[in-house]
């Protein structure tokens, strides 16, 4: 028995050894677990932590300086990659002129610059100058919002030196008049850096292989028709070729024939809802696209072609004719240096309105009214637009300066576009403004007459509805 | 108790608040936004309930057209290129000779970028000097056949075969996804099925219907919710083809979120189109894994 108890004590015992052991590593291992549990958890957060870190050094590293700015440095965004160089230059010689450091930064391609403009404008960090992208209705939310300074005091000091020295049509693009529709303020509030107009071009060289004259192309509509025709006859060459896949090209023509077949007041009743656009007058205008469908006038693929494409298939003597603007100079100067064209304004279909294309501004800064060094960015950008620095820019780039006075130094082609910045009008410059579905409906409709789905008619019809509807729901 | 799960949460708080920072507060604004009329810019905002979504459903026959005309582009991803994707797959699973090299190439297209694609494509269907029609002057020219020649056109801009060359595009671009997740989905299947069924007396077709079929349901599940997915939000190759045109012909969903939010100046409204599109798209992603779940062999 006793052996027995000795048995089961010494087993007790043992036992017991066993648990204390047991318990004791337990112990140990729950104190490791809880150690490494504590590891993890501060390695989390550490790099949490280190994250949240790098993230905000990156952010601050990206976001422009307004709240702070270096001193002594403007800050300029915009969207234009054949200027960059040009810029920098000028950045450069004005620091070493004034002392003042200015920065360019390029963020392209322009919809990704708006899409920046935009998202800054929204986290208020807009640099001291920079350039908008849109229509009159988008240039206006951001003066209401207060994103741009009012620049008309700095304009009209010293009997409007400044004022003076640009086209009137490039400022106009940049003025709210009275009783603007938007409600803004009456004033100058951009600077036009240069100044451009939509016409037409044409291919001297196919002209003399048709056997037509180069240095009279065609001012009526019908000589147009019959001039691309010849010209496809005697060289298999395509007639007229534009970035129509890019619908505001075809805006652009179409409304240049609305003015001249129904005059600006019917075209401005219109927009203003007093003419429907199943008028007769705007049906013609449509009929045009399919009368130049109909008749083999425009290169294949037009209708989804964007402009670049277009400039090339110019520049290659693909096309006799293009529908562009007078940025095209220095595109086609890039593409086929020996390319012998000259500028027509679209052929008239009607005598008793003059031809209107759209031109003014090309491209225009603001001044951030938000910015500390609103003076000093304002100063910048009259320095900019002296004859000297817009002469350099012009024979940098080939584009038509906005000062008029840099004119004489120009070529012989920006030349003729200059000649006809009198017969330009501009939707941003029009008392009204078209709704954006409107405008699209009829671009995407003129595509359609092309491509021979729908008749000028339909898409009239259709343009109308989408009005009246938008017309009822901005009344809601 | 409280402790551990206070850990827990600790351990996820971190990835929480990342995911909240970027993934919920963003998804959220949109809800907010989406029953405002707001240009993008201006402070203030104009509620106006559920007008948008109503304008949207009823109201915009275009949306529905471009939801339709993606779910066309769909339709040829889900057939054409996953079938084409399972013959290629199926081939490599064989062990044919240089079955690694025709992995890197099969999958050069969904590496590449989509303009770059695009871009290419744009070329060869170009109605003026478009390789594809030069190819198809020859072959009349060879042939003797005109009518090979009648189908010269510009693809791209013809209302005809504009979305059908776009759809082309995107299969190119997409099939070599579907190539890699279906070779993986047949290689984890145990070679021991088939040399049972082999031994058993079955043929190749039966092997195929009666074992690979069944065991790939599940892939075939994923594959079709990333084609699905995918497909319908096509918008970089429409971009640098079309840009929508001819017309309203290959207009897709996200091209006319983009044209009300920047074009349109409606960024309210295409947060709603954003809200329903989303909605669509989950709704069929849900129902396609119901139904692989309910067709697969081996689930419960």
């Amino acid at each position: 028995m006793r052996i027995l108890n000795c048995k089961t004590q010494g087993l007790k015992s043992q036992i017991t050894n066993h648990k204390f052991q047991t318990n004791s590593n337990d112990r140990n291992s729950n104190d490791r677990n809880k150690k490494s549990v504590c590891n993890l958890v501060l390695g989390a957060w550490g790099l949490f932590v280190i994250w949240c870190l790098v993230l905000g050094i990156l952010l601050v590293a990206c976001s422009p300086k307004v709240k702070a700015p270096r001193e002594k440095q403007l800050t300029i965004w915009h969207w234009m990659t054949d200027r960059q160089d040009a810029f920098e230059e000028l950045a450069r010689r004005y620091e070493e002129k004034k002392g003042v450091k200015v920065k360019f930064e390029l963020y392209a391609p322009s919809d990704a610059y708006r899409q920046k403009v935009m998202a800054a404008a929204q986290s208020n960090t807009l640099p001291d100058i920079y350039g908008i992208l849109g229509g009159k209705r988008f240039f206006a939310s951001f003066v209401k919002s207060g994103y741009v300074a009012d620049l008309t005091a700095a304009m009209k000091a010293n009997k409007a030196e400044w004022e003076s020295r640009f086209f009137p049509k490039a400022l106009k693009i940049n003025e709210f008049s009275k009783d603007n529709e938007f409600g803004v303020k009456p004033g100058i509030y951009a600077v036009p850096l240069d100044v451009m107009n939509i016409q037409m071009v044409y291919n001297k060289s196919l002209f003399k292989k048709a056997g037509l004259d180069p240095e009279s192309p065609p001012e009526r509509w019908e000589e147009f028709i019959a001039a691309a025709k010849k010209i496809k006859g005697k060289t298999g060459i395509g007639g007229l070729v534009s970035g129509w896949g890019e619908i505001w090209m075809i805006d652009c023509l179409a409304n240049n024939y609305a003015f001249n077949i129904m005059g600006e007041e019917k075209v401005m009743a219109t927009i203003k809802g007093e003419v429907p656009y199943t008028d007769p007058a705007w049906v013609r205008v449509l009929d045009l696209f399919k009368e130049m469908s109909e008749q083999g006038v425009l290169v294949e693929g037009i209708v989804t072609m964007v402009n670049k494409s277009a400039e090339q298939m110019f520049a290659n003597e693909r096309a006799a004719f293009a529908f562009n603007g007078s940025w095209c100079v220095n595109v086609y100067q890039g593409m086929n240096p020996e390319l012998d064209y000259g500028v027509m304004l679209p052929p008239r279909v009607s005598s008793q309105n003059p031809m209107v294309i759209w031109g003014g501004a090309g491209s225009s800064f603001m001044v951030n009214a938000r910015s500390q060094q609103k003076e000093k960015a304002i100063e910048f950008l009259n320095w900019l637009t002296q004859k000297e620095q817009q002469v350099f820019l012009s024979s940098q780039t080939n584009n038509l300066p906005a000062n008029k006075k840099s004119l004489s130094d120009i070529s012989v082609v920006l030349r003729q576009f200059a000649d006809d910045m009198d017969n330009t009008t501009h939707p941003n410059i029009w008392s009204v403004s078209e709704y954006p579905l409107v405008t699209e409906t009829f671009d995407k409709g003129i595509q359609s007459i092309i491509i021979n789905e729908k008749t000028p008619l339909e898409v009239a019809k259709e343009v109308q509805r989408v009005k009246e509807r938008e017309m009822k729901k901005s009344r809601e | 108790m409280a402790k551990r799960t206070f850990k827990n949460y600790l351990f996820i708080l971190p990835a929480l608040l990342l995911f909240a920072v970027f993934s919920i507060y963003p998804f959220i604004k949109i809800f907010q936004l989406s029953v405002y009329r707001w240009d993008g810019i201006m402070p203030t905002m104009k509620f106006v309930g559920i007008f948008n979504f109503k304008d949207i459903i009823f109201h915009n026959p275009i949306w529905w057209r471009s939801m339709w005309q993606a779910a066309y582009i769909t339709l040829i991803a889900l057939t054409l290129q996953n079938a084409l994707a399972l013959v290629l797959a199926l081939i490599c699973d064989r062990g044919i000779k240089f079955g690694n090299g025709y992995r890197v190439i099969f999958f050069i297209p969904p590496v590449l970028s989509g303009i770059v694609v695009g871009l290419i494509w744009n070329w060869i269907y170009n109605g003026n000097y478009g390789l594809l029609n030069h190819w198809l002057a020859q072959l009349s020219k060879w042939t003797h056949i005109s009518y090979f020649s009648n189908l010269e056109r510009a693809w791209l801009a013809d209302p005809r075969t504009a979305l059908t060359s776009v759809a082309i595009i995107n299969m190119w671009k997409g099939f070599g996804w579907g190539f890699l997740v279906l070779l993986a989905g047949l290689q984890s299947i145990p070679r021991q099925l088939y040399e049972a069924a082999k031994v058993d007396g079955a043929n190749a077709w039966q092997s195929f219907w009666r074992i690979t079929v069944p065991l790939m349901i599940p892939t075939f599940g994923i594959v079709s919710i990333m084609t699905i997915l995918g497909a319908m939000q096509i918008y970089d190759i429409i971009v640098s083809t079309t840009g929508g045109g001819p017309a309203y012909h290959t207009e897709v969903p996200i091209t006319r979120i983009l044209a009300a939010m920047r074009g349109n100046l409606q960024f309210g409204y295409a947060c709603a189109m954003g809200l329903v599109f989303g909605a669509i798209l989950l709704s069929v992603s849900l129902i396609i894994i119901k139904l692989s779940r309910k067709l697969n062999p081996l689930a419960g």
